[in-house]
């Protein structure tokens, strides 16, 4: 599977269908929203989660239930000669040990088609005797206990015939010339580069690394599988997941165990946050639902933090060749990225660090390629900002770069290409204001009293280093289902299969419905995470938001206007005889429409006049060019700006982030407390890109040695700069009537290479390979 | 985790006729005494420790810290490293013990870290972690996967050809430098060991760490007098911020009235794998002016052994560097 575009695909996914009618241009615009849009609201679910009363996929606990354990390669490259099971079987407590000579059938899942899905890892578990990274399951080891089964899968022999691994992280091999079968695979290309890039007077010519980097979400990855055998066929599977996509979940597993869409059902209700590695299926989903189905028994599976760096994906090692040249007067006039990235050997997965290349800087002459390099390690899958935020550190880097060489402010270098079109595309941006996030940054950072020269800025015995770089992330919307049900109690339902990885899902729908309605949120009961539900999209890409809020503003719609009908209806109603159309809700009352909402009835009033339970509205809505044609001859995407400083002590090597500021253009803010807090998590984890993170495969053997906390560093609280984030908070007029694009990705976009210029700009030390390391700057005095 | 007997110890000498059952107390031990469990758990769960045995110590009389006639302090074996860090005495007197403390681990774990069970801590070396690789000190005569892998947080000093492991502790650099002495009653009956001699060097034997013997329980550690006027400090240099082993520390005591070093002290983390103490470094201060080339000296005597490996050889310069630091630091 070639898996390039995160948001395309989220944009075709098959589930659902638009039931608005697209507008014309022409519309006349919707009515402002109301002040709950963009208030600074607490979680919804917060009480939930403060309690401990919220469950996650692993706090399902199940009668009869009992546990499985993998047994983890302990090769990259090879076959399993022997898998001696004897000792393990015979432990007590111990009911099954699965392995590939005994595994019920998993199935691939078929490409194209309606329900079709997308898995992580194309091979199922088990499939054979052939171990292509480490860690990968040979067998799993199911016990009435946890322990007892972590000791029966400890107990199990397994003897391998290996081969020599290949996990390097030089992705130097020689591969066939650009367009060729197995060559590097243009991505985007116009003008003439090489040409222009010979020719100019001013050129720069380097590579940057961005290191493989594991997600490691706090919740680890759970499955507890609950097969339900029926006498009379039609076996049910109930799958407690940790899932950042229950429908896809769904879709994909009822693939992989050959049984009806219908008979699965997902559930997700809390996730411990994803970062990308919960979109697709992983193994030990399918393994646990099978062994549910062998055992007739719930089955819980548990990932270890140590299987989190093998078995569940990382966002893969790139390598990327930029070349940028201008004219003598700092005019770009070539850009080329030439990028490789590792994959596994059973799937093909492009880290699309072409992502932001071709329109975040005006330039005539640009190409972007792309190749792939097989490794044993697992799947790659998508991390924040796939592609965009490992390629924007090439780019941004090099722009620094190139700014330096030019002796030209680098902030000023970048405005002076700007471009309101996408020179890709050919077609304006919907709405784009980079120009306005780089000076509001700058005036937020005091930019104006940065001095060029390395070294040359103090805070007492310190060195300050400033930088800066821009971000960018597509904006994508796709298709979403949504219901709401307005009750005759005065409370509200809204449904959606859609999840809340932890962003705030539940908040924002809860917001929308009482924007639509003005039924307060502490009425409104939303409900999420379950596939049974109406199908809702998958939470990446950044589309979540922007996806489910037009289906659930329709479904009110819908919902008011059966409230209106019953109104009519009723014949104890004010509005007995009327015309539903003269009527409308305000405040959770209905009047005729030009009334003062305060002279209208309550609707709970108006459904128990008409003996209903609830008035319940449908919304399916599509891709942002469904409602609005005008939006498919748009470029949408948000933009950003990161501010950053280090204080660096040569004397003894030591270098901190000390104070971020994030400028984030992302369309209208739908909720400003969950907003700010995403994007100052996005900033914690670019310093930990910037400075910390990388998966260390060992080259003997394959295995990523440090598949821990405490050899895998991310920031701690005091590592956690002083952070300052800004919205521009400008609606984007295409992508829906809240104008709002989706912020999961962008935060983290350019916070790396403003670290990598800040670092240069106090150490004179150009790090090119991440993360920046003691062992980097120590050469400097 | 393998299956192990769990019994509390209620008296000293019971704890030490239990361990004395044990074919012995280094690597490999069926019988552990457990305290505070942050390393002994951690490594069961790895399987890197299989006790058959494990011995609850906590209700041992052995968590005071008192004065002693001398003037010194005796810290208990289980004396928590965050009431420790706190004692008032250590606070002003031992200021180098209680910076030490403070900079390891998390306040979750200090909160059940021990002393005795600090001067146990095990390094943080990920192929003795892992059961899957080679490993001289888990498991004698495998091999040093160490040596040609991941060593970038590795041992520079002290070194032999079977192992690089670094001693991972904090508190260890800072009693080394005090000058401290382990209280150990054994089957024959107490006995005091300073620390200098306590910690054993990897040679052939990295899987021996120490000089305890079946049997052989930490009772407490003794700190003598403070030496007056002198100043002490701990710095620690490390990737991030908190939360991390040392890359390379230096605990300091010194004493240069005048601007003339009279007495010092060096002890180095993160460096070697044991507790460093450099005798080299203090006689290079001893008698020479508190001045930046007089610490620049000391600090390349106590490196000019260092033997670092694929991708610790930054730690030479870091541990020069965090010495000079330090010494200016306390000599301001």
């Amino acid at each position: 599977m070639d898996f390039t575009e995160l948001i395309e695909m989220i944009e075709s996914s098959p589930s659902g269908q638009a039931n608005s009618a697209p507008k014309s241009a022409g519309d006349k615009k919707p009515e402002p929203p109301s002040a709950i849009i963009g208030s600074s609201i607490s979680r919804v679910d917060g009480p939930l989660k403060t309690t401990g009363t919220a469950r996650y996929a692993s706090d399902y606990h199940l009668p009869r239930m009992v546990y499985a354990v993998p047994v983890c390669a302990t090769i990259s490259n090879g076959v399993i000669l022997s898998l001696d099971t004897s000792k393990a079987e015979s432990m007590p407590g111990v009911l099954h040990v699965m392995r590939h000579e005994n595994i019920a059938p998993l199935f691939r899942t078929s490409p194209g088609g309606a329900r079709s899905g997308r898995t992580s890892e194309s091979r199922p578990p088990l499939d054979d005797n052939s171990v292509y990274y480490w860690g990968q399951y040979v067998a799993l080891a199911v016990a009435e206990t946890f322990q007892q089964a972590q000791s029966a899968a400890e107990a199990v022999k397994v003897t391998y015939q290996s081969s020599k691994p290949n996990v390097s992280t030089k992705l130097d091999e020689t591969i066939p010339a650009t367009g060729q079968p197995g060559g590097p695979h243009v991505e985007s290309t116009r003008g003439k580069p090489q040409e222009a890039f010979d020719a100019a007077p001013i050129k720069l010519d380097a590579t940057y690394v961005t290191p493989a980097e594991t997600h490691n979400p706090m919740e680890m990855h759970a499955t507890v599988a609950d097969w339900q055998h029926s006498e009379t066929g039609g076996d049910k599977v109930i799958l407690y997941e940790s899932s950042q996509g229950i429908v896809n979940h769904a879709n994909v597993m009822a693939q992989h165990l050959g049984i009806p869409r219908e008979n699965v059902q997902i559930v997700s209700k809390f996730i411990g946050s994803g970062f990308g590695c919960k979109l697709f299926p992983w193994p030990h989903s399918a393994l646990a639902a099978t062994a549910s189905r062998k055992l007739g028994r719930p089955v819980k599976l548990t990932l270890s933090r140590k299987m989190m760096f093998s078995n569940v994906g990382h966002r893969p090692l790139t390598q990327q060749r930029m070349r940028l040249a201008t004219d003598s007067q700092g005019k770009l006039v070539s850009l080329q990225q030439d990028y490789r990235n590792h994959t596994s050997h059973v799937d093909d997965i492009r880290e699309n660090c072409g992502e932001a290349t071709p329109f975040l800087y005006s330039v005539p002459n640009l190409q972007v390629t792309s190749a792939l390099m097989k490794r044993n390690v697992g799947t790659p899958t998508p991390m924040r900002g796939p592609g965009a935020v490992p390629g924007l550190f090439a780019l941004e880097s090099a722009v620094d770069e190139l700014a330096i060489q030019l002796k030209m402010d680098p902030v000023q270098f970048r405005l002076n290409h700007d471009t309101l079109i996408d020179e890709e595309k050919n077609k304006p941006f919907s709405s784009r204001h980079l120009k306005e996030c780089l000076e509001l940054g700058c005036d937020k950072f005091g930019w104006s009293k940065r001095t060029p020269a390395v070294g040359s800025m103090r805070k007492g015995d310190l060195i300050l280093g400033w930088g800066v770089a821009c971000a960018s992330w597509g904006a994508g919307r796709g298709n979403s289902e949504a219901v709401v049900a307005l009750r005759a109690d005065g409370t509200a339902r809204v449904s959606s299969g859609t999840q809340d990885p932890g962003t705030g899902t539940y908040t924002v729908v809860a917001q929308i419905l009482s924007d639509k309605t003005g039924i307060p949120t502490d009425r409104i009961e939303v409900v999420l995470g379950d596939s049974s539900l109406v199908p809702g999209p998958m939470s990446g890409g950044s589309t979540a938001t922007a996806s489910v809020i037009p289906s659930v503003a329709e479904a009110a719609r819908q919902a008011i206007q059966a409230v209106c009908v019953n109104a009519v209806r009723a014949r104890t109603s004010p509005f007995f005889g009327k015309d539903p159309t003269t009527l409308a809700m305000t405040n959770g009352r209905i009047h005729a429409k030009g009334d003062k909402p305060e002279t209208g009835t309550p609707f709970q009033d108006i459904l128990r006049m008409a003996s209903v339970a609830a008035a319940v509205g449908e919304g399916k809505t599509g891709p942002a060019a469904s409602e609005n044609k005008a939006a498919a001859d748009h470029s949408m995407h948000s933009f950003g700006a990161q501010f950053v400083e280090v204080e660096w002590d040569p004397g003894i090597a030591r270098l901190r982030v000390s104070r971020v500021v994030s400028v984030v253009d992302g369309g209208r803010i739908l909720n400003k407390k969950t907003a700010t807090n995403q994007m100052a998590g996005a900033v914690v984890m670019g310093v930990g890109m910037g400075l910390f993170e990388e998966t260390i495969y060992d080259p003997r053997n394959g295995h990523a040695v440090n598949d821990n906390f405490a050899d895998y560093i991310v920031p701690t609280i005091a590592d956690m700069p002083q952070i300052d984030v800004h919205f521009l908070d400008i609606p984007d007029p295409f992508i829906g009537e809240y104008g709002a694009r989706g912020i999961g990705e962008i935060g983290l976009a350019g916070v790396a290479p403003a670290i990598t210029a800040a670092v240069y700009h106090a150490t004179g030390v150009r790090v090119r390979q991440l993360p920046v390391r003691i062992e980097d700057l120590l050469t400097t005095a | 985790m393998d299956a192990f007997q769990f019994s509390r110890a209620t008296t000293v000498s019971q704890a030490v006729q239990s361990g004395s059952g044990s074919q012995t107390s280094q690597q490999g031990a069926d019988v552990r005494f457990v305290a505070g469990g942050t390393t002994l758990i951690d490594l069961m769960k790895l399987r890197v420790e299989r006790p058959r045995i494990v011995v609850d110590i906590n209700g041992l009389p052995l968590d005071k810290v008192e004065p002693t006639p001398s003037g010194g302090l005796a810290v208990g074996a289980l004396v928590r490293n965050a009431d420790l860090a706190q004692h008032p005495t250590v606070k002003q007197s031992y200021t180098v013990l209680s910076e030490a403390l403070l900079s390891g681990a998390s306040p979750q774990l200090r909160n059940m870290a021990t002393t005795g069970g600090n001067l146990l801590q095990r390094t943080r070396c990920v192929y003795f972690r892992d059961t899957a690789h080679a490993c001289n000190k888990r498991e004698p005569g495998t091999g040093c996967s160490a040596i040609d892998g991941h060593n970038r947080m590795l041992a520079i000093l002290g070194t032999s050809a079977e192992c690089i492991a670094t001693n991972p502790s904090d508190m260890n650099v800072a009693l080394t430098a005090l000058e401290a002495t382990i209280q150990i009653q054994g089957v024959k009956g107490p006995r005091s060991v300073p620390i200098h001699d306590f910690f054993l060097l990897p040679g052939s034997t990295p899987q021996r760490e120490n000089v305890l013997e079946p049997g052989d329980l930490i009772t407490g550690v003794t700190l003598p007098p403070p030496v007056p006027g002198t100043r002490s400090l701990y710095l620690k240099l490390r990737d991030r911020a908190a939360y991390e082993f040392a890359l390379a520390s230096a605990a300091i005591v010194i004493k240069a009235p005048g601007g003339r070093v009279e007495y010092a002290r060096v002890a180095l983390g993160g460096v070697g794998t044991r507790p460093w103490r450099s005798l080299e470094a203090e006689k290079a201060l001893v008698g020479r002016p508190a001045s930046p080339a007089s610490f620049r000296h000391a600090a390349e005597m106590a490196l000019k052994d260092a033997h670092p490996h694929s991708e610790n050889g930054f730690k030479v310069e870091l541990a020069k560097r965090c010495i000079v630091r330090a010494l200016t630091t306390a000599t301001v």
